[in-house]
């Protein structure tokens, strides 16, 4: 048999070192370290059916590049990391106990691989299979179909993340309007000035001199410590100002921090955006008489749009990923729910503040990248 | 301009950076004083715990070997996957990197602290996996970057592929590798600070002891402190890109 991809095997091994791995640890209560449960000692009866998807993977290193099964070893993949999702709902349900039993189930490190093997195999394969942004998200989105179906049923709740969010509910639904809030509400200032620096500095040299070190410098400066700097400042503005609202730690500091570090990557953005609207597009333009105001308007903002829009979406991603750390000086957001499960070494209550923000940035990046991709394609029809 | 004064000016950042940290860390022993009448509420308004030098140091020590391992480990999957037999890798290589940009750093710390225990751990494991993003990252730019023709040019001369890979393709890729790896410092250098949570000693103790109790002296003692280390960094690594940078032969008369 010849081997037809190394990295199908690599994939493959994968997913044989997280089969050896606990899929699932259980424990008395939330706070004691859990003993691992392997594939092998499941109580879920059809954890058999397991193997069905795991073959064509299994097999998939010395399968040969056709189009059928290359779809078929997506499709197993999807179903693979379906099944083991629902498997582990199943377990905990056997093994949790009663409605008030303090017992935990939680993924285990085997869990974690197996789905990882999955879903680069996913990305493996659809690399060849969809050759659009909108194509392939499109097919990850569908894939995500029976995860989103197992978890509204109701098919998880006896897993430990599920109790912490259970637990936590109301301060769940608080920490995602407050994670939103943070984001957006610094990404509009940022929108605004980081453009109007960005048209500025490509039009004035010596504004992009003095500009972008200064920028720069702001950007390096790490979220702790600035975070920490704007406390002093802003609690010295509150007490001048009182009833405006400022205080030294909370939200203000925070959407002062983030709209600071947003500044770079948008005027960046912006810049490289009016600098590759070739000139003689411009010149054209200046030769059939329109002003320059029209001229902005009207050929470089639409020609600049898909690099500047590039520039947001770094932009944003940063900005929810920031926006974790700003719990530390009291802003909430999903943060505080990861320093909560920090203190009380909780893992699944730290899962339940990060997995959301990852999911966030996920999702804000492939909706400013199909964007992206859709203008692109317009602009060259 | 004289050239000492031309490079004093391309290095004011740098110079100016460790002026500050230099100052500020000789002043803070003797600033009691200065920030009581700042923090006239505060009964301590001087971190005495640790002494900031020991803080410095400790900080220091762990960015240093998490980013020395992160770039070992980066540079060989970098190097790796632009190699014959591990080119078929590349793409899923990007996809992995591709999706751990959405993963905030301290996420990777948060994860880590109850699996591996609290202390100085969490912190190190942290940091090199986040480490590792941008060192490859740069690996593979810093790869792509060299132009085929001079590869070729050099196999033509006779030279094996190590003898190219030392002396050619590494060289003219330094600069770009190395941006990765000031990227990697700089964000192992703000991460490390918020490692104080998870009980790694750093200078961001000072920071997360002075949230906690409502001392934005403590605060301010170490945020100055923070910021000011991964200024100086930056720049000293930008200093070093500009002197791996080959340069053209400076034309006769300029």
């Amino acid at each position: 048999m010849k081997l037809h991809s190394p990295v199908r095997l690599l994939l493959a091994a994968l997913l044989v070192l997280g089969a050896s791995l606990a899929l699932l640890t259980w424990s008395p209560n939330r706070l004691l370290t859990g003993q691992g449960l392997g594939l092998g000692s499941l109580q879920t009866a059809w954890a058999a059916w397991l193997w069905l998807p795991a073959l064509p993977l299994l097999a998939g290193p010395w399968l040969p590049e056709r189009r059928v099964l290359q779809w078929l070893q997506l499709l197993a993949a999807v179903l693979l990391s379906s099944v083991l999702l629902a498997v582990a709902g199943q377990e905990a349900l056997l093994r949790s106990g009663g409605e008030d039993s303090l017992v935990r189930v939680s993924f285990g490190g085997g869990f974690w691989l197996l789905q990882l093997a999955c879903w680069l195999q996913l990305s493996e394969q659809l690399r060849v299979l969809a050759d659009s942004v909108p194509r392939r998200s499109a097919v990850v989105l569908a894939a995500l179909l029976p995860h989103a179906w197992l978890l509204l049923d109701g098919r998880l709740d006896a897993l430990s993340l599920l109790k912490e969010y259970d637990n936590h509910g109301e301060t769940f639904g608080q920490a995602l309007q407050q994670h939103l809030q943070l984001v957006g509400f610094s990404l509009l200032p940022a929108l605004g000035i980081g453009t109007a620096l960005g048209v500025l500095a490509f039009r004035r040299q010596g504004v992009r001199a003095l500009l972008f070190p200064v920028l720069n410098v702001v950007q390096t400066i790490p979220s702790i410590a600035l975070f920490g700097l704007l406390i002093g400042p802003l609690a010295w503005l509150g007490k001048q100002l009182p009833g405006w609202g400022i205080a030294g730690v909370g939200m203000a500091p925070a959407l002062l921090a983030l709209t600071l570090y947003s500044l770079l990557p948008m005027t960046r953005g912006t810049l490289a955006g009016l600098a590759q609207v070739p000139v003689a597009v411009r010149d054209a333009a200046r030769g059939i008489g329109l002003s320059p105001w029209q001229i902005f308007w009207r050929v470089e903002l639409p020609l600049a749009l898909p690099v500047f829009l590039g520039g947001v979406r770094v932009t944003a991603v940063q900005a929810v990923g920031l926006a974790e750390v700003a719990a530390l000086i009291g802003a909430g957001g999903f943060g505080a729910i990861m320093f909560q499960g920090l203190s009380s070494s909780a893992l699944d209550l730290v899962l339940l503040g990060v997995i959301p923000v990852v999911a966030l940035a996920v999702s804000v990046d492939t909706a400013f990248k199909i964007l992206i991709s859709c203008l692109r394609r317009g602009q060259h029809d | 301009m004289s050239r000492l004064a031309t490079g004093l000016h391309a290095r004011r950042w740098l110079l100016a950076g460790s002026a500050l940290l230099a100052g500020w860390l000789l002043y803070l022993p003797h600033s009691e004083a200065w920030f009581a009448r700042w923090f006239p509420e505060l009964e301590r308004p001087l971190y005495q715990q640790e002494g900031f030098g020991t803080l410095v140091l400790a900080h220091l020590g762990i960015v240093t070997v998490s980013s020395g391992i992160a770039v070992l480990l980066g540079v060989s999957a970098g190097l790796l996957a632009g190699s014959r037999f591990g080119r078929a890798f590349r793409p899923l290589l990007e996809t992995i990197l591709a999706i751990s940009q959405a993963l905030p750093p301290v996420a990777v710390l948060a994860v880590a602290a109850p699996l591996v225990g609290f202390g100085s751990t969490p912190a190190l494991i942290a940091l090199i996996l986040y480490g590792l993003l941008p060192v490859t990252q740069g690996t593979l730019t810093g790869m792509d970057s060299v132009d085929r023709d001079t590869q070729a040019v050099a196999q033509g001369l006779g030279m094996t592929r190590l003898q190219i890979l030392r002396h050619v393709t590494l060289p003219l890729a330094a600069p770009v590798m190395l941006a990765g790896v000031r990227t990697a410092v700089v964000i192992n250098i703000g991460t490390a600070a918020i490692a104080s949570t998870v009980g790694a000693k750093t200078l961001g103790l000072p920071i997360i002891v002075g949230l906690s109790g409502f001392n934005t002296a403590y605060v301010i003692q170490g945020a100055v402190l923070v910021a000011l280390l991964a200024i100086v960094a930056d720049q000293l690594f930008e200093w070093l890109e500009e002197r791996v940078t080959p340069h053209l032969p400076a034309r006769a008369g300029s």
